[in-house]
């Protein structure tokens, strides 16, 4: 119980202190649709060959959008001293982990709801063509993608480069989870059998049970000081 | 220091011999000719590749259970000695792959998994560079290693579900390869074995070394 509390009253501090400065929401939401306009000019708009790239494009730009989320949000927390605040309080230091997690979840979920429907609009497309399994992507996709974002964002604002680690770090071992976000996006954009996408899904729910597991298992190691 | 003058004689000397068989002993390729001999090095370097990472996810747990700076050191060391022979995999094997497949580059999951392990440990080793205390750098590298490893079947099963074309020749029965080359292959990958203990003897100890000057100086 105590546990759980300890995560929402991350959540909370953090959902309020965006509330309050819009900073992370407001960067995030104008790089990803940045990089919806400017992903455009690769192709002659209105080509067919557009479907087969929309789902890279609209997945690669919430990836970019996350990384620079990610930066921002733990920098704000090291900057002010405010995470060996949060390290030195008497609770389990890995529900703090979970709560920050959870919050960069959250930055990145309000991005996506609004940036799929400007992208559907601007590319005329539509995701959902097959059903609401396109949201089943997103919501496994970026859980995976926050939970080692949100790990090696520690770790990166912690080294002389500061932001300049993460992508590096985070990119390589993400690759599972985009491709398989791709591909499934790809086969409902194209209007396929969605039991193909299937497998893709069952990727995404295994790589986000590893890698929960995993991060409960080192956290508490290495932040030990 | 003993163990490591007798790692190194018997390196070098295992390396001669890997050499007689990948070149002389082993008999020429049907089809593709004397450029399949690339392949002994390629599969024993792909090998050290990926034990070395695997010492380095070992090491990178221990190292977080005890805090013992040797068994960061030996992690370092052996990440280290690894990006060396991916780097050698990912060198040979386009140098293979012109003339037997036509192209230089293609998106198979091995291939796309190897580069993959090359970005993951090359952000690893970069990690240690751009952290300057020791106690933080150990433990947050070990984290990444550990990671990293568990990353990599996952990333491999990905992409093989994406795509496939590299030739399976050590699957069950041998799949096609000549007695002889069979054994020019064990001979190699047993000589490159020899090899990474006699380097990985070596960094670690420097890393030992540099440890104690930086504590001396700090």
């Amino acid at each position: 119980m105590n546990y759980l509390r300890t995560i929402s009253a991350v959540v909370k501090k953090d959902l309020l202190h965006e509330l309050k400065s819009r900073e992370i929401v407001v960067s995030m939401l104008l790089f990803s649709v940045l990089t919806v306009v400017v992903f455009s000019f690769i192709f002659e708009p209105g080509s067919e060959f557009k479907n087969r790239v929309v789902g890279g494009i609209l997945w690669m730009s919430v990836i970019f959008a996350g990384l620079l989320g990610l930066n921002k949000s733990m920098m704000s927390e090291v900057d002010g001293g405010n995470f060996s605040a949060l390290m030195l309080a008497p609770v389990d230091r890995s529900a703090i982990f979970f709560g920050k997690a959870i919050s960069n979840f959250l930055f990145m979920t309000i991005v996506e709801a609004i940036t799929i429907p400007l992208f559907m609009v601007l590319y005329n497309v539509n995701i959902f063509n097959t059903g609401f399994l396109p949201l089943v992507v997103f919501f496994l996709g970026t859980y995976g993608f926050a939970i080692l974002g949100t790990l090696f964002s520690i770790i990166s604002v912690n080294t002389r480069t500061r932001e300049v680690m993460l992508p590096l770090l985070l990119l390589p071992v993400m690759v599972p989870v985009i491709l398989a976000s791709v591909q499934a996006l790809n086969i409902y954009v194209l209007g396929n059998d969605v039991v193909e996408s299937y497998k893709w899904l069952k990727l995404l729910a295994v790589f986000d049970i590893i890698f929960t597991v995993v991060v409960f298992a080192v956290f508490d190691f290495i932040v030990e000081d | 220091m003993k163990i490591q003058k007798i790692l190194d004689i018997f390196a070098v000397l295992m390396v001669c011999v890997a050499l007689y068989f990948a070149f002389i002993f082993a008999p020429s390729e049907k089809v593709m000719g004397a450029i399949q001999r690339i392949f002994y090095f390629h599969v024993s370097s792909a090998w050290i590749a990926f034990f070395a990472f695997f010492v380095t996810f070992v090491f990178s747990i221990l190292f977080l259970i005890k805090q013992n700076y040797l068994f960061d050191d030996i992690a370092e060391s052996s990440a280290e000695i690894g990006i060396l022979f991916c780097t050698i995999v990912l060198i040979t094997g386009p140098i293979w792959a012109k003339p037997a497949w036509g192209v230089w580059w293609t998106w198979d999951p091995r291939l796309t998994t190897t580069t993959i392990l090359w970005f993951i440990y090359a952000g690893y080793l970069m990690l240690r560079k751009f952290i300057d205390e020791p106690d933080k750098r150990a433990r947050f590298a070990s984290a990444v290693g550990i990671i990293g490893f568990i990353d990599v079947p996952i990333v491999f099963f990905s992409i093989r579900w994406w795509r496939t074309i590299h030739p399976n020749v050590v699957q069950e029965g041998g799949g096609g390869l000549h007695p002889d080359m069979t054994k020019a292959l064990l001979i190699s990958v047993f000589a490159f074995t020899v090899l990474y203990a006699a380097l990985l003897l070596k960094r670690t100890h420097i890393a030992s070394l540099t440890r104690k000057i930086d504590s001396l100086e700090g």
